[in-house]
């Protein structure tokens, strides 16, 4: 299974070399990753069927706990059917869809990659890897939205995606860490044991709210749905794959996942029926304003991940066979019109419904998918979305007390999505064909062969549910922890309640279709409406976020090095003198310092007139140099307290310390600018407080009783250990030589900082000419 | 700087300067001294040369830039730190020795080869900033 998911990764990486053979005739070549992953897992059908589960554990970081463990069960089997099978039939599309566009070969790599991780997704068994996996979904998907990156509002949503699924997915990652710690294992398999633990553990509420932000961004519930309308700026192949028939129902698989671990709770259930019913009923009403294509199948997406959400929440045996059927159904039929539209977006470049007629005098194929997949979508017998809604209503019908209010929104929400479904495979085929687009021709095969499959597969399962029955869903269910031997799917189920709603469905969603019109009017109607939208107040947040942070940088990176170090020497002072005073006892004790000898009074009296000597002047010559005799001084100190390998050192580095500023002052302008009083008073003040605050520590460090154990062992070992008699020395090139290596990688480093600065910088000339280019 | 006396001196000084930078690396480990000081010396050596003859005739005399001693010296002082593992099958870093001492030198072992690495990176590092800045200041 590794290699399944690696296959995907591994095609990326090839394009990055033969991308430009494979843009032209051969992009076709490309479909055949996916079908043989395809192929690859269909034959796991039969096993699965039986019950078996089939895991592979790879080990990757062993010491904390996360493994590369896969494990393949019922749900994750059809998810993976949907991600190769789906995948296969996008990526021949796009060969076509895409034909001769420059950067083809870019495009067949994000999808791949995607492809790799979201099989990462559904096949994890461990939650760490699966948080890494559900990452790089959101990259591709970042990649694959912004594919147009010369528009600028392709760049936005892409961003905006990036953004909320990026923000779930630290959720995912902090809920899982939470998760795994009171499981004490990461291994999903593992936690079905401790389920009682962790739904008594205190953290079980973190833990859920953490997984539902999670889950919520990436299937775009309410109120994280609207990146989902933005993220149509993709070309459709990846509409089609990523947001409407895989990505975005990554969220609904964590949520399937974790039923059998976290769920059956009141916190779970009841919060998911609540966001699942607004994000269901929100988004059917808001397709009801669209008059783009895709924006009307955006919104229907939306609120068929409501419905999944709603009935995961309803967590009855029936609820979540209804949802694996229903996954099923959707990817079908939502598919099916996203190439549909595609389509019809290649062949007239428009996608506004309000123009789209007759196409099916043109585009009768395409018209047939449309026509099926509309069929499909509102539940229509003898189609497999009939048996999925036939499931649905049979969920909430069964579900306690608020049954009949329950069913009632499910119905509103199906009547308006058959509408969506109408408006988006059946509308742009019927009347009269309009005359500008009656030279519209048909597309190669490889684009409307794919929908016509998904469709008539649609068809076929509902028909002859038996295909899918024994294969597919018992296992699914069974993985979900429910009893899915005796699950039985029938297209007909004699006359009852479920018939009669089911009727009543469809009849008023007829009735819609043929009364509402969609016009621009209404959808600017409900513009105006978009200042308290969650969108503009995200957006509104990431403004103000934009703006604090360049104040914060402003005040802080204000490029002046002189108030860089006041700063960070004021901070110090404030949080060492803090310390200080709060643990400070003052105690020193004169009797243990030995007296004053004649040559410390000098020397001490040098460096106080040489730090005079630098304030007051008013040349900065004679300022470094006089610096220079305080170093001097210094070194001096070093000698007479016995360190004459300290003491070396500071006098060369003086040396070089004066030469470096003799050489800059050098080249600085000669007329002087010194800082005003007011400045050096306040300059003066900091550099007392913090000398002060060093003495203090320094004495505070005599007083502390010593431990010299550390110094003994140097001193006693560094001859017989390391042969040498310099202590010092022996410590840095032997003892701690590793450290010595680090600090003149980090000199190297900063040379060549330096050399790169002064020596790479553009000179003024060089710079006109760039911002002449602009 | 153009005296006379500096440039006379400074052409002396070079070579003496730079054999005291060696003695004081290669003493390192019995008395005070070591790489890093013994680096700084050389460096002293090369920038006082420069100051009295410019520094387009050092950098004559020096014939490569001295930021190539950099990852020399990394190379060498890593060297010895792998040596261990290489020759005796020991640990990184564990200091290994010729049995028997160098006349004028003392014991050679990968710590003294370890110190000329720090003694060559910090010629280079040294040299390399003050000539840059030099330079373009």
């Amino acid at each position: 299974m590794l290699t399944a998911i690696l296959t995907g990764f591994l095609f990326s990486l090839l394009l990055v070399f033969a991308g430009k053979y494979l843009k032209g005739k051969l992009a076709i070549l490309s479909a055949l990753v996916p079908l043989g992953l395809f192929i690859y897992f269909l034959q796991f059908v039969e096993t699965i069927a039986n019950g078996e589960i089939i895991s592979q554990n790879v080990e990757w970081v062993p010491s904390f706990g996360v493994n590369l463990g896969f494990t393949l069960d019922g749900l994750s089997l059809i998810f993976c059917l949907m991600i190769t099978g789906i995948g296969f039939l996008v990526f021949a599309y796009t060969a076509a869809y895409l034909k001769g566009h420059e950067y083809l070969d870019r495009f067949y790599g994000y999808l791949g990659i995607f492809m790799g991780a979201m099989l990462g997704i559904v096949l994890s068994d461990n939650i760490i890897s699966l948080f890494v996996f559900w990452e790089l979904t959101s990259l591709s998907s970042f990649f694959l939205i912004g594919f147009n990156n010369k528009e600028e509002s392709s760049r936005k949503s892409a961003i905006l995606a990036l953004v909320i699924t990026g923000f779930g997915g630290l959720f995912l990652l902090s809920g899982a860490l939470i998760l795994g710690s009171v499981a004490g294992t990461f291994t999903i398999s593992e936690m079905l044991i401790s389920k009682d633990l962790i739904s008594e553990s205190p953290h079980y509420i973190i833990i859920v709210a953490m997984i539902f932000v999670a889950a919520f961004t990436k299937s775009a519930q309410f109120p994280f749905h609207f990146w989902l309308p933005g993220a149509m700026k993709a070309p459709t192949p990846v509409s089609t794959y990523l947001h409407s028939a895989t990505m975005v129902k990554a969220g609904i698989y964590l949520l399937m996942r974790f039923t059998p671990v976290l769920g059956s709770t009141e916190f779970w259930n009841s919060t998911l029926i609540i966001v699942g019913t607004v994000t269901m009923l929100y988004a059917a009403i808001h397709t009801l304003f669209r008059t783009d294509l895709k924006g009307v199948l955006a919104y229907s997406t939306i609120s068929a991940l409501g419905i999944l959400v709603f009935l995961i929440g309803l967590g009855t045996e029936e609820a979540l066979l209804a949802a694996c059927v229903f996954i099923l159904v959707h990817a079908l039929y939502k598919a099916t019109l996203f190439l549909v539209t595609g389509i019809i977006d290649h062949e007239t470049g428009s996608r506004d419904i309000t123009l789209l007629s007759g196409l099916r005098k043109v585009l009768f194929p395409v018209a047939i998918a449309g026509f099926l997949a509309a069929i499909s979508n509102a539940g229509i017998p003898p189609s497999f979305g009939f048996l999925g809604k036939d499931l649905i209503y049979e969920a909430t019908l069964h579900f306690g007390n608020s049954a009949i209010f329950l069913t009632a929104l499910a119905i509103i929400t199906n009547i308006l999505l058959l509408y969506a479904g109408f408006l988006a495979g059946i509308k742009p085929f019927s009347g009269k064909l309009p005359e500008n687009f009656s030279k519209v021709h048909m597309p190669s095969f490889l684009m409307w062969i794919p929908p016509l499959i998904l469709a008539v597969l649609g068809i076929l399962i509902g028909i002859f549910p038996s295909i899918i029955q024994e294969s597919l869903i018992q296992p699914a269910v069974t993985s979900l922890g429910e009893n899915g031997g005796d699950v039985l799917l029938k297209l007909w189920h004699g006359f009852n309640t479920i018939l009669a709603l089911s009727a009543t469905t469809i009849g008023i969603g007829i009735m819609l279709y043929f009364l509402i019109k969609p016009t621009k009017k209404v959808e600017i109607a409900i513009e105006k409406l978009e200042f308290i939208s969650p969108k503009t107040i995200t957006e509104k947040f990431g403004d103000a976020f934009h703006y604090f942070s360049s104040l914060w940088t402003n005040l802080f990176q204000n490029g002046y090095l002189r108030h860089y170090v006041s700063t960070i020497i004021l901070f110090l002072v404030a949080v060492m003198g803090y310390t200080l005073l709060k643990n400070t006892r003052y105690r020193l004790d004169y009797s243990s310092f030995t007296a004053l000898t004649i040559y410390e009074v000098i020397t001490v009296a040098i460096m106080i007139a040489g730090i005079l000597y630098t304030v007051f002047t008013k040349s900065r010559l004679a300022a470094v140099a006089a610096l220079g005799i305080v170093g001097l001084t210094i070194s001096l100190i070093f000698v007479y307290y016995s360190a004459p390998d300290l003491a070396m050192t500071q006098f060369s580095i003086d040396t070089l310390t004066v030469i470096l500023f003799v050489l800059v002052l050098y080249k600085l302008p000669k007329y002087l600018n010194l800082s005003d009083y007011k400045t050096r008073i306040k300059d003066g003040i900091l550099s007392i407080a913090f000398g002060a605050l060093i003495s203090i520590l320094a004495l505070e460090v005599l007083a502390e009783p010593q431990s010299s154990e550390i110094s003994e062992f140097y001193a006693e070992n560094a001859y017989l250990l390391a042969k040498g008699k310099n202590v010092v020395n022996v410590i840095l090139v032997d003892f701690r030589g590793i450290d010595t290596f680090m600090e003149i990688a980090v000199l190297t480093i900063a040379a060549i900082g330096v050399f790169a600065l002064l020596k790479l910088r553009m000179t003024a000339k060089e710079r006109i000419t760039t911002e002449n280019k602009k | 700087m153009k005296t006379v006396i500096l440039k006379t001196a400074s052409n002396y000084l070079l070579p003496l300067l730079l054999l005291f930078s060696f003695f004081i690396l290669l003493r390192g480990h019995y008395l005070p001294g070591g790489g890093f000081v013994g680096g700084l010396i050389a460096a002293i050596a090369f920038v006082l040369h420069a100051f009295a003859n410019g520094l387009e005739n050092t950098k004559q005399l020096l014939r490569i830039h001295p930021g190539f001693l950099m990852p020399v010296g990394l190379a060498l002082a890593l060297f010895s730190g792998f040596s261990p593992i290489i020759f005796s099958d020991l640990p990184f870093m564990t200091g290994i020795w010729f049995p028997e001492p160098l006349s004028v030198v003392g014991m050679v072992g990968s710590a003294l080869f370890f110190d000329i690495g720090v003694y060559l990176v910090v010629v280079g590092v040294s040299l390399t900033i003050i000539f840059t800045i030099t330079e373009s200041a």
